[in-house]
């Protein structure tokens, strides 16, 4: 006898009624309007989108309804269930966001509070300076060569026309180890290097040797009995004092700025016969008006260091042939070339190992 | 060498109106550095006249010093003509004299390092005294305070600038003299440098040319037994010599612009001489002479006071001057005591001797001589004006003492010949690069002194005052000289392609980099270390580090030998900067240090040809050996506290760290083991190795070491041989391979005894876990009650991954218990529950 329920008069289900479903959606949305935050918002979604929300309660009620009736109530329901979960969605999002605005707000640091927390390295000026000596020389093609600074006599005084009485030995004042007759002595110059060069290498030679020399000079402000030298040395077919003088000027204007260039006096050094001073023009001054110039002290000129041609009596000595090959020699103070680029006139900081000096350079100069 | 320019002007011409500058100018473009130029009155300035005293009143003070008021005709110099009213102190003049004035607004020297003194009129002594009567030593020309300067009565008219009269406008020229020019030193090689060198200069006058009388059988009788170290002696001399008689005052002022101190007439007319024309002249008081001159090489062991009165012990390379009472002199350096001049000599002998230049110059070093005749006769002197010297010193002892020269002439021995030596015509151009003629060339040498024959290859003879032109290339520095330095042109060569920097030397500053990255600042200390810097480390007795190489001659003996080790230098560097209130220090350094082989000696090989390889070989095997190290000193805090959190104290482990930062950099990898050495914690010192090679050691300092070097405790450092580091850099870094599936993460806390090294129990761990281990890392020790006494947690954090695949459920803790497994067989460790 029982069968479905065809008769069911969908009248007495109330809340499937078209009027009544809207009214849950427009009751829904105005509260979504209502929420001021996400927890409100929660809330909201729980009391009109939740299991227990009217719209949920109604949509139980579909079963009831007769078969014919159904679809409409489904269809009115799934509407207003939609329009609801949009609507939630997009107040999430608003919310969202100006929660994110506000949070943020909140985290507002003084980016002025200092940061340093670490020691700063930085590396030592005349290292530096080295470094950026043999580079130039490297860029125009020559190798950097080395040897020790504990040197025998032979390399760093006969090998270079400085006889066992060559008055120039007197010039150089030499610390000299024990025992005597070892003929073992702290190199006063970078020259042995460039004997050693010859020594082991074939012409064509294109090499610079940066490193430390010792003399047995008092420490004061311009005297070091240890100090940085670098010397350069080529020896290849047809080489002049013009291809000297080339070299110097093109190092010059490197390391000092474009047009400074060099001047030559004759000067005397052993390894080299012509053998010349060379002045670099005052970067400062640039040689205008120099008399009220302290770098160069109203010269217009600096003094550099010392050059030449290389004594064919060293080429002999050091295995390279005279007749074939001439070459060119110079040396000048990187510890000097320093103080007067860097505007240094006391020459001790140098040495002192005060961190506050050497940091002030950094890793590059 | 200082010359003043009118001694200079008196053997050569320039054309009127040059200026002492541009005659400056040109010698230093040709060889004759200027060093400064000086004159006597450069610091007087205003007016300075020659005054006649009018009056003088003797008026005497309450003090007891009289003074007096005088009046003073000065010209028109005061602008007026009236007499200037004048209060002086001095009382060696009387009215008509003529003095020197100066009048207000002049400015004077001042005396005793007062500086500059402004004259002004002032009231004194009840008087308004306008100006002043100068003394010698007002004007800065010497010491003499006794009096004011009485003018010779034909000085010049009141009003005339005093300045000439007194020689205060005399330039003196300093020179630096190369040891390729000794002929410089003397006014006679000066004049001629003014005279090839200045433009229009003309009419060298020379000193050293003279009608001297020919050598006869009279003189003092002088025989030289080493001809070689004595070439030429001449003797000459006077008597009846007036030993009182002064010295006259151009000679004085000469001498004394000149640099040396005039002393008395004799001795000044020796040094006058040797200043002009570079000849040292020895005079002896030929009284005290007692027979024959010889000279000879000395005898080992003799001895001799020489006249600065040290008792020398001569060397049987010395060269002597003896007569029959024995060695009287250190011939061609300096005499004898017994046979000096003084102020009662009246007979003088006179010697002008050639000395062999290198006898001369060994002479001086072995005995510490420098003096202005071994100077010149160490470097070469012209050997052809012994007489002529010899005979401008008899006159001038004639002329300014009273005495009579005596008509005995002594010359034994003649001048050595120069040598003609072949210099290619072409060789100056092909050594300066710019076109010289030949004949450009043999004319420059012939203005230098040179006789020049031939062609194509060129004779050349250098002038007796040359002894330094030896080799054809020196000839061409003359000429390019007088050419011109400044006309060499610039051309720069073309270098063949050039290796760039070498592997050791770009690691080298990738070292640099990467410490001055992690916070190390980098420091030069001087590599000299004693005794006591050793003890200060507090290295044993027998440390190896002991074993320096000594310097003869060190600056100060504190400091007398070659470090082997870069630590006190730095140790020290850092306590100085602790000193000077920078408390947190981090320093690298890196240098050679010095380690002696013990070797035997250098050779001095010959230099007229290449060592043979092996001589080579030879001479770098007896040197030390010369490693490169790093060492690192840190002190302080490594992170400074602040509102981030507290400050991190170094630890023993920074100075580890440093040298795994900069062995990362180089591509390697540190392996570190305990060990006890100075001057490190016995207990916190690492020992540290690369391949199985110790490179070196890092931890904290010793605090006795601290304290020695003025750290505060708990300082620390490394040192390694960077040498062994840079030669193990990888050098081809092989691509890496990783996976991308997924992570398994297991921690495992292991408990050991103390005295196990974590790095065991790491090894442990990574060799049992195989190929699956990704990564360990230690996160956590903890000692305490938990695992009890002698005993240590350290927590593990491995990672485990499969390059080909994603691990199988399991397959992480199987690897982890074999991990656990292993290191509990090799160190004991028991896995925490
Ligand atoms: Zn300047």
């Amino acid at each position: 006898m029982s069968g479905p329920n065809t008769d069911y008069d969908p009248v007495e289900v109330t809340p499937l009624k078209a009027e009544q479903v809207d009214a849950m959606r427009e009751a829904a949305l105005a509260a979504i309007a209502d929420a001021t935050d996400l927890d409100g918002l929660k809330q909201v979604r729980l009391d009109h989108a939740g299991d227990r929300s009217p719209i949920a309660l109604a949509n139980r009620e579909i079963g009831a309804l007769p078969p014919q009736a159904r679809k409409d109530a489904g269809q009115r329901i799934g509407k207003a269930r939609g329009a609801i979960n949009q609507s939630l969605a997009a107040r999430q999002a608003v919310l969202e966001a100006e929660h994110e605005e506000r949070m943020l707000a909140e985290e507002g640091v003084d980016v002025s509070l200092p940061t340093t927390r670490s020691r700063r390295g930085g590396r030592h000026p005349l290292t530096l300076q080295s470094e950026l000596i043999a580079d130039l020389f490297v860029a125009m093609g020559y190798e950097v060569a080395e040897g020790p600074v504990v040197e025998a006599e032979w390399l760093n005084f006969d090998a270079l026309n400085l006889g066992r009485d060559h008055p120039a030995r007197t010039m150089q004042d030499t610390f000299w180890t024990e025992p005597a007759e070892n003929h073992v002595v702290l190199r006063t110059q970078t020259s042995p290097v460039q004997a050693r060069t010859m020594l082991t290498r074939k012409p064509p030679i294109y090499v610079v040797c940066p490193g430390r020399v010792f003399r047995t000079d008092e420490y004061d402000a311009t005297h070091s009995p240890m100090f940085h030298q670098v010397e350069g040395l080529v020896v290849d077919e047809g080489i002049t004092m013009a291809h000297l003088k080339g070299t110097l000027d093109h190092f010059a204007s490197q390391l000092f700025g474009d047009g400074i260039t060099t001047r030559f006096r004759p000067s005397y050094f052993p390894f080299t016969e012509p053998s010349a001073e060379v002045d670099v023009k005052c970067f400062v001054c640039r040689g205008i008006d120099p008399e009220s110039c302290r770098t160069c002290r109203g010269e217009g000129w600096i003094e550099w260091g010392g050059c030449g041609v290389v004594n064919p009596r060293v080429l002999i000595a050091c295995g390279v042939d005279p007749d074939v090959y001439s070459g060119f020699a110079f040396g000048m103070g990187i510890d000097r070339s320093f103080m007067f680029r860097h505007n240094l006139e006391d020459l001790r900081p140098l040495f002192e190992g005060d961190v506050r000096f050497s940091a002030a350079f950094g890793s590059e100069i | 060498m200082k010359a003043p320019l009118s001694w200079i002007l008196d053997h050569v011409d320039v054309p009127a109106g040059t200026t002492t500058d541009e005659i400056t100018d040109r010698l230093t473009l040709t060889g004759l550095k200027l060093e400064a130029i000086e004159s006597a009155g450069r610091d007087i300035t205003g007016p300075l006249v020659i005054g006649r005293v009018l009056t003088m009143e003797p008026e005497p003070q309450k003090n007891g010093k009289t003074i007096n008021w005088c009046t003073v005709d000065v010209g028109d110099a005061n602008g007026t003509g009236e007499p200037q009213g004048i209060v002086c102190g001095a009382h060696n003049f009387k009215p008509g004299d003529l003095v020197a004035t100066v009048l207000p607004g002049g400015v004077l020297p001042g005396s005793h390092g007062s500086g500059p003194v402004e004259i002004g009129a002032r009231k004194t002594y009840g008087h308004l005294s306008a100006g002043m009567i100068c003394s010698a030593q007002e004007l800065g020309l010497g010491d003499d305070h006794d009096g004011i300067i009485v003018l010779p009565a034909d000085a010049g008219e009141p009003g005339q600038d005093v300045r000439p009269v007194l020689g205060l406008d005399e330039e003196t020229i300093e020179f630096e003299i190369n040891p390729d020019r000794a002929y410089a030193l003397s006014i006679r090689g000066i004049a001629r440098e003014v005279l090839v060198s200045v433009e229009g200069a003309s009419n060298f006058r020379d000193p050293a040319v003279r009608d001297t009388p020919a050598a006869n059988a009279d003189g003092h009788s002088v025989v030289v037994d080493d001809a070689e170290g004595c070439p030429v002696f001449v003797a000459r001399r006077v008597t009846g010599f007036d030993p009182a008689a002064p010295t006259p005052d151009f000679m004085v002022q000469r001498i004394t612009a000149a640099g040396m101190r005039p002393i008395s007439l004799a001795v000044d007319i020796t040094n006058y001489v040797m200043l002009e024309t570079g000849r040292p002249i020895h005079g002896y008081d030929a009284d005290k002479l007692t027979g024959a001159i010889v000279v000879r090489r000395a005898r080992d062991g003799e001895r001799l006071t020489t006249l600065d009165g040290t008792d020398r012990t001569l060397d049987a390379g010395d060269l002597v001057v003896t007569d029959d009472s024995g060695i009287i002199g250190l011939g061609g350096v300096m005499g004898g005591e017994t046979t000096e001049m003084s102020g009662t000599t009246t007979s003088v002998l006179v010697e002008s001797a050639h000395w062999d230049a290198v006898s001369m110059f060994r002479t001086g070093r072995r005995h510490k001589i420098t003096s202005e005749a071994g100077k010149r006769n160490e470097r070469g002197v012209d050997p052809t004006i012994c007489e002529a010297a010899a005979d401008r010193v008899v006159a001038l002892l004639v002329e300014h003492g009273g005495g009579q020269a005596d008509p005995g002439v002594t010359v034994v021995g003649t001048p050595p010949a120069m040598p003609v030596i072949d210099v290619p015509g072409d060789l100056a151009a092909r050594v300066s690069g710019m076109p010289i003629t030949e004949e450009q060339s043999i004319e420059c040498l012939r203005a230098v002194g040179c006789d020049v024959d031939g062609s194509g290859t060129l004779s050349v003879t250098p002038p007796p005052w040359r002894p330094d032109l030896t080799d054809a290339q020196d000839f061409s520095e003359e000429v390019i000289r007088l050419v011109g330095y400044d006309r060499v042109p610039s051309v720069l060569p073309t270098p063949p392609s050039g290796r760039g920097l070498t592997r050791a030397q770009q690691l080298r500053r990738r070292v640099g980099r990467t410490l001055a990255g992690d916070g190390f600042v980098e420091v030069v200390t001087f590599p000299f270390v004693g005794a006591a810097d050793l003890d200060a480390l507090g290295l044993p007795a027998d440390d190896a580090r002991r074993d320096v190489l000594r310097l003869s001659n060190p600056l100060s003996a504190e400091a007398g030998s070659m470090t082997t080790t870069l630590l006190p230098g730095l140790l020290r560097a850092a306590g100085k900067n602790v000193g000077h209130g920078n408390t947190d220090v981090a320093i690298f350094e890196t240098g050679t240090v010095t380690l002696p082989r013990h070797s035997g000696p250098a050779a001095i090989l010959p230099v007229d040809r290449r060592p043979t390889d092996e001589e080579f070989a030879a001479l770098d095997a007896a040197l030390p050996a010369q490693p490169l190290h790093l060492a690192v000193v840190a002190s302080g805090e490594a992170t400074s506290g602040g509102w981030w959190g507290d400050a991190r104290p170094v630890t023993w482990a920074d100075a580890v760290e440093a040298v795994r930062s900069v062995s990362a950099a180089l591509g390697l990898e540190v392996s570190v083991s305990s060990a006890d050495r100075a001057p490190w914690h016995p207990g916190r010192c690492a020992e540290l190795s690369v391949d199985g090679a110790v490179i070196g050691h890092a931890g904290e300092v010793h605090p006795t070491v601290c304290q020695a070097f003025g750290l505060p405790k708990r300082a620390v450092a490394a040192e390694v041989d960077l040498d062994l580091l840079l030669e193990r850099a990888v050098h081809l870094r092989q691509a890496p391979t990783f996976s991308s599936y997924p992570v398994a993460k297991e921690d495992v806390a292991l408990v050991v005894d103390t005295s196990v090294p974590a790095a065991d129990v790491e090894a442990a761990l990574r060799e049992g876990a195989g190929e699956l281990l990704e990564s360990i890392r230690l996160f956590d020790v903890y000692t305490g009650d938990q695992v009890g006494e002698g005993k240590k947690s350290l927590a593990y954090a491995l990672r485990f991954r499969a390059l080909d695949r994603t691990l199988k459920e399991g397959e992480a803790a199987a690897a982890r218990d074999a991990a656990v497994a292993l290191a509990a067989e090799r160190t004991g460790a028991v896995q925490r529950a």
